[in-house]
């Protein structure tokens, strides 16, 4: 059966964006090392601008299963 | 009296039944029964009322249309027109729409199945489960031709252009669309999708009918993913809006409801990214204050200010000493100048000041009586400024 195993442009998403949450609460909370914390900012800044990025040049993908009952249900992809 | 063929008196029935402007377009109010489907598609049967009945034709363009053939005892009714059909000498109705009677058998038998499903627990609220924040894979059950498909894409590039849409198409209405929706539904089973949206655009109640089927809601009742049902518009309820994990009233609120907004999304980019300076400018001022506090210590605990503290103390003895000894050459002078005063009263070279001469003799013995000179002995005489020598007579 088809499964894509290549990250999608959500996934992806939500994996930086868990991240980038990750990198602030450990900003805001430890007491890090000043060259952690720096490391850690820097590690964040480049997070968030990922994350926009996705956001900003996102394009609804779409594939299309074939029709019917046919079982091989072979995928064609659209450029939408 | 005119002697007519077979042949001549059907054509004559014919044009007489087809002048007829009542029978060109008339609806039917019967009970289905001898319902036949011929393989060729074309369905054959009577309506009947009573004693009466008249038969009846409905190609298979017309059965198409229909969410479900119908069933032998079913109260229906039927529009179309009347003719004769010349061959069988028969007057036919020949249908080309078919609906249930008022609240209609298929009413009943849907609520019937509703009852059913329900008792089976295909409705429990605690089923329900949660549409996931972020979907990475949305599936789309419709019609590839439908305005439902463009309306859910258009929301979600709008609102969600990071998302994967699997499409899996389907017959949403006719003779066997139920069988399509099922299999696409199983298609898209097999596939990795976060979130399933069956949706179809509004319609009269008979081209929902096949979101009222029972295999249809068994189907959307197996899926391992939530499933939102978009099917209709906002006053159109299908059996499978209750089975479903949430219910959306249209197709583009189905797809508002699967979708975060991208306004949101770069929003809190924006917030995280404030939060992320925030707690980095309060780290860096941390460490400022720490470095502060410890170049404070580390001042006080210097040789540097050692030193100059002692040399802050040494000034001070220093000070202290000097008006000490400054205090006491002072009284030392008084003293001296009271004593010289004393001394100079007391001074012989005073007397002489006064116009006496000191005597002495040349080895410097005082002569205070004569009796200590002889003549020619010679003296010596002091004055006030300067001595000489004299000889005694």
């Amino acid at each position: 059966m088809t499964q894509t195993n290549e990250r999608s442009p959500g996934e992806e998403y939500e994996t930086l964006y868990s991240r980038l949450q990750q990198i602030v609460e450990q900003l805001e909370t430890g007491d890090l090392p000043l060259a952690l914390a720096l490391a850690l900012y820097e590690e964040g800044v480049a997070t968030a601008e990922a994350c926009q990025r996705l956001l900003d040049h996102a394009a609804l993908r779409v594939r299309t299963l074939m029709d019917g009952g046919d079982q091989s249900l072979a995928m064609t992809e659209t450029d939408e | 009296m005119q002697l007519l063929t077979v042949s001549q008196l059907n054509m004559y029935l014919r044009d007489l039944l087809d002048a007829d402007d009542l029978l060109r377009d008339v609806w039917v109010e019967g009970e289905i029964s001898s319902f036949s489907r011929h393989f060729s598609g074309h369905c054959y049967f009577t309506l009947k009322e009573g004693e009466a009945q008249i038969g009846a034709v409905m190609w298979k363009s017309v059965a198409a249309r229909l969410a479900a053939l119908p069933a032998n005892g079913e109260a229906v009714l039927a529009h179309g027109r009347v003719a004769f059909y010349e061959v069988r000498g028969q007057v036919q109705l020949y249908v080309d729409t078919l609906r249930p009677a008022g609240i209609g058998l298929l009413q009943a038998q849907f609520e019937r199945l509703k009852e059913r499903l329900a008792a089976e627990g295909l409705f429990d609220p605690s089923r329900k489960r949660p549409l996931p924040l972020l979907p990475h894979r949305i599936g789309i059950v419709t019609s590839p031709t439908g305005a439902a498909l463009q309306d859910v894409l258009n929301i979600l590039r709008r609102r969600y252009p990071l998302a994967e849409i699997v499409f899996a198409p389907c017959r949403v209405q006719g003779a066997g669309a139920a069988e399509t929706i099922i299999n696409a539904l199983y298609a898209l089973y097999e596939t990795n999708v976060d979130v399933i949206i069956v949706a179809r655009g509004g319609g009269g109640a008979e081209d929902l009918w096949t979101f009222n089927d029972e295999q249809v809601a068994r189907a959307v009742f197996a899926s391992p993913v939530p499933v939102v049902s978009g099917v209709g518009h906002e006053t159109d309820t299908t059996l499978i809006d209750f089975v479903a994990d949430v219910r959306a009233p249209t197709p583009s609120a189905a797809a508002e409801l699967v979708s975060p907004d991208i306004v949101a999304l770069t929003d809190d980019i924006a917030h995280m990214r404030n939060r992320l300076e925030a707690a980095m400018t309060q780290r860096l001022a941390n460490a400022r204050e720490t470095i502060d506090r410890l170049k404070l210590r580390l001042s006080l605990r210097s040789p540097e200010s050692r030193i100059r503290r002692d040399r802050q103390h040494i000034d001070e003895l220093l000070r202290r000493a000097t008006s000490t000894l400054e205090r006491r050459l002072i009284l030392a002078r008084t003293r001296l100048d009271g004593a010289r005063g004393r001394l100079e009263a007391l001074s012989p070279l005073a007397t002489l000041a006064r116009g006496y001469a000191i005597v002495q003799s040349p080895t410097g013995t005082l002569i205070t009586e004569a009796a200590q000179v002889a003549p020619d002995d010679r003296i010596e005489i002091i004055v006030r400024r300067g001595r000489f020598h004299a000889h005694v007579e």
